[in-house]
C-alpha cells in the first residue's frame, strides 16, 4: 500500500514537472489549414497551365486556363454569357420554386394526416425509384421540346427528395413530445407550428439541399435537348465549332451556381438552426 | 372519467369540480401492457392539496400507474375505474422542452397568446430562472431545465400535478435544491402532488402521504405526520425510513 502510493506520488511529480504536453490524436490532421480546400484544385489547375505553356496538351482537346478566361471575358463583354447564365439560373429556380412547393405540400398532408398518406405516399416512393431524366421521353410527348418540359423535369427532380425527407422528418417526431403535447392539450394545429414543423426542418433543410443537386443535375441533362438559350445550349453549340474553352467556361459556371446555392443553403441552415449551435459560439 | 372496461361505472366521486375534495380516484385499476399484468387492481384516491409519494422497486408499476393517470396509456388494455382531475399537469424525468424553442416559449406552449408570455415571466420568477426567458433549453444545466419544466407546468395553476421521478436524472446536491423548490412552490399553490420516486428519503422529506406499489397494488400507504422543516436526524424520520424499506423489500443493516 505505502509503495503504491509512493510511486503514485513521484509519477505525479514528474508528470508535473515537465510542460503539459496537449494530447493529440495521432492520425488525425494536426491544424486546419487555412485555405486547404483550395489547395488541391489549384494544382490541378498549376498543372493544366503547366502543360498548356509547354504544348504538352492539344488545345483541340482542352485549351489552355487563359484561353478559357480570355473567351469568358469576351462572352460577358458582349453580354451572351449573362444572357445564357440568366436563362439557365431562371430555369433551375422556377424548377426548384415549383418543386419545393409540391414536395413540402405533400410531405405536409402525407405526415399528418392519414388520407394524405394514404393517398399520396406510395406514389411518391414509387417515383423515386424512377431515375428523373428516364421520364423524359414521356414529358417530351406530353409538353413537346419547349420550356414547359424543361421546367417540369426540374420540379419532378427537385419534388422527390424535398418530399422524402420532409416526409421522414415529420414521421420520426420524437414520440416524447407528442406526449408532451398530449399532456399540454396542444390544439392540431398548435401541435403542428410548435412541434412537428421545427422538428423536421433539420430534414426538410437536407432534403432542399439534395432538391439543389437534383435540379442542376436535371438542368444540365434537358439543356441537351433542343435549347436555344442557357448554358447547356451555349456548351452544344461550342462541340459543333470544336471551341473547347467554351465547354468549359460552361462547367465552370456550372460549378459556381452548384457552390453558391450551396452556400446559400449552408447560411440558411445557421440561420434556422440556430437553437443547435448555441453552445459552439 | 374514462373507464375500459366497457361498462359504464357511476362514479362515487367527482373530480372536476372546482370545490371537490377529491382530484383522483381509482377502483380496481388493472392495467396490461404487453400482456403483463402491471397494474392488479389499484385503489387510489388523491384529495385536493395532498402531497402523495409513490415508491417501489424498478417493475413495479409506477410509471404504469402514472401514466394511467395522466391519460398516456390509450392503447395499453385495462379495466377499473379511474376519474382525475382535468385540470392536471405532467412533470416527466427529462425536462422534455422542445430544444428548439427559447425558455419562455416552453413555458407559455399551450396557454392562451394574449397572457402568455406575463404568465410565464412570473412562472420563471418564481422557479428562479427570472431573465433566463430568451436562452435555448441546450444553453441550461440539468436542474435549471428540470425547473423550467416545473415553471411549464405551474404556469397552467394545476389542481393535480404528476410528476414521474422529476429529480431521478439530477445530481444529488441539485436535487436537494430541487427538493426546497419544490416545497415551497407547493406550499403557495397547493396543488395535488403525485411524485413517482425511487428514493425514500425524497419520499418522506416531501410527502403527506408515502405509497407503496408492490406487485401491481398498493402494499402500504402510510401518513408521514412529521412537522416542518423535515429532518433526516429526527428518529422518527429515522422510523419511517426503515417501515418503507422493510414494505420495498430491503433490509438498511448488511
Amino acid at each position: 500500500m505505502t509503495s503504491l502510493s509512493v510511486r503514485r506520488a513521484v509519477a505525479a511529480d514528474t508528470s508535473a514537472g515537465k510542460p503539459a504536453q496537449p494530447v493529440r490524436p495521432r492520425w488525425t490532421a494536426r491544424r486546419h489549414l487555412p485555405y486547404a480546400a483550395a489547395i488541391g484544385p489549384g494544382i490541378l489547375l498549376a498543372l493544366w497551365s503547366v502543360a498548356s505553356a509547354t504544348h504538352l496538351l492539344n488545345p483541340h482537346v482542352l485549351s489552355a486556363p487563359w484561353t478559357v478566361f480570355e473567351t469568358g471575358c469576351e462572352l460577358w463583354r458582349s453580354g451572351k454569357l449573362q444572357a445564357h447564365l440568366l436563362t439557365s439560373a431562371s430555369r433551375a429556380g422556377l424548377g426548384l420554386a415549383i418543386g419545393i412547393g409540391v414536395g413540402t405540400s405533400c410531405a405536409l398532408l402525407a405526415g399528418l394526416t392519414q388520407i394524405g398518406d394514404a393517398l399520396l405516399d406510395g406514389s411518391l416512393q414509387l417515383k423515386r425509384s424512377v431515375p428523373n431524366v428516364a421520364l423524359i421521353p414521356l414529358l417530351i410527348l406530353w409538353l413537346g421540346i419547349g420550356e414547359t418540359m424543361k421546367v417540369v423535369t426540374i420540379a419532378l427532380g427537385a419534388t422527390i427528395p424535398i418530399y422524402i425527407q420532409t416526409h421522414a422528418g415529420l414521421r420520426a417526431i420524437d414520440a416524447r413530445y407528442v406526449e408532451l403535447a398530449q399532456t399540454l392539450r396542444l390544439s392540431r394545429w398548435e401541435f403542428i407550428r410548435s412541434v412537428a414543423l421545427p422538428g423536421a426542418l433539420p430534414s426538410f433543410l437536407l432534403g432542399l439541399r439534395l432538391a439543389f443537386t437534383a435540379a442542376w443535375l436535371s438542368l444540365v441533362v434537358v439543356e441537351q435537348i433542343n435549347a436555344i438559350s442557357g448554358l447547356g445550349y451555349m456548351m452544344s453549340l461550342a462541340r459543333s465549332y470544336g471551341q473547347t474553352e467554351i465547354i468549359l467556361l460552361g462547367l465552370v459556371f456550372y460549378g459556381v451556381l452548384g457552390v453558391a446555392s450551396d452556400a446559400g443553403l449552408r447560411w440558411l441552415e445557421r440561420r434556422l438552426l440556430a437553437w443547435r449551435r448555441v453552445l459552439a459560439n | 372519467m374514462a373507464s375500459r372496461s366497457g361498462q359504464l361505472v357511476p362514479l362515487p366521486v367527482s373530480v372536476d369540480d372546482a370545490e371537490s375534495a377529491v382530484v383522483v380516484h381509482t377502483s380496481q385499476l388493472v392495467r396490461t401492457p404487453g400482456n403483463a399484468r402491471v397494474l392488479a387492481g389499484v385503489d387510489l384516491q388523491i384529495r385536493a392539496g395532498e402531497f402523495v409519494a409513490l415508491l417501489g422497486r424498478s417493475g413495479s408499476g409506477k410509471s404504469t400507474l402514472l401514466r394511467a393517470l395522466a391519460q398516456l396509456d390509450q392503447d395499453v388494455p385495462g379495466s377499473g375505474e379511474l376519474a382525475v382531475c382535468e385540470d392536471r399537469a405532467v412533470v416527466f424525468q427529462d425536462a422534455r422542452l422542445l430544444p428548439w424553442l427559447r425558455v419562455l416559449p416552453n413555458v407559455t406552449l399551450g396557454l392562451e397568446r394574449r397572457t402568455a408570455a406575463a404568465r410565464g415571466t412570473a412562472a420563471l420568477a418564481e422557479v428562479g430562472l427570472a431573465g433566463r426567458e430568451r436562452s435555448f433549453p441546450i444553453q441550461l444545466s440539468g436542474g435549471e431545465q428540470q425547473r423550467v419544466a416545473l415553471a411549464r407546468a405551474l404556469v397552467h395553476e394545476p389542481r393535480l400535478i404528476l410528476a414521474d421521478e422529476p429529480f431521478g436524472a439530477l445530481d444529488a446536491l441539485t436535487r436537494l435544491k430541487m427538493h426546497a423548490l419544490m416545497r415551497e412552490l407547493c406550499a403557495r399553490h397547493r396543488p395535488a402532488v403525485l411524485l413517482v420516486t425511487h428514493d425514500v428519503d425524497e419520499a418522506i422529506g416531501l410527502a403527506q402521504r408515502v405509497l407503496v406499489l408492490e406487485s401491481g397494488r398498493i402494499a402500504l400507504d402510510e401518513a408521514i405526520d412529521l412537522p416542518e422543516p423535515r429532518s433526516q436526524r429526527d428518529p422518527r424520520f429515522f422510523a419511517y425510513r426503515e417501515q418503507l424499506l422493510a414494505a420495498l423489500g430491503v433490509t438498511s443493516s448488511p
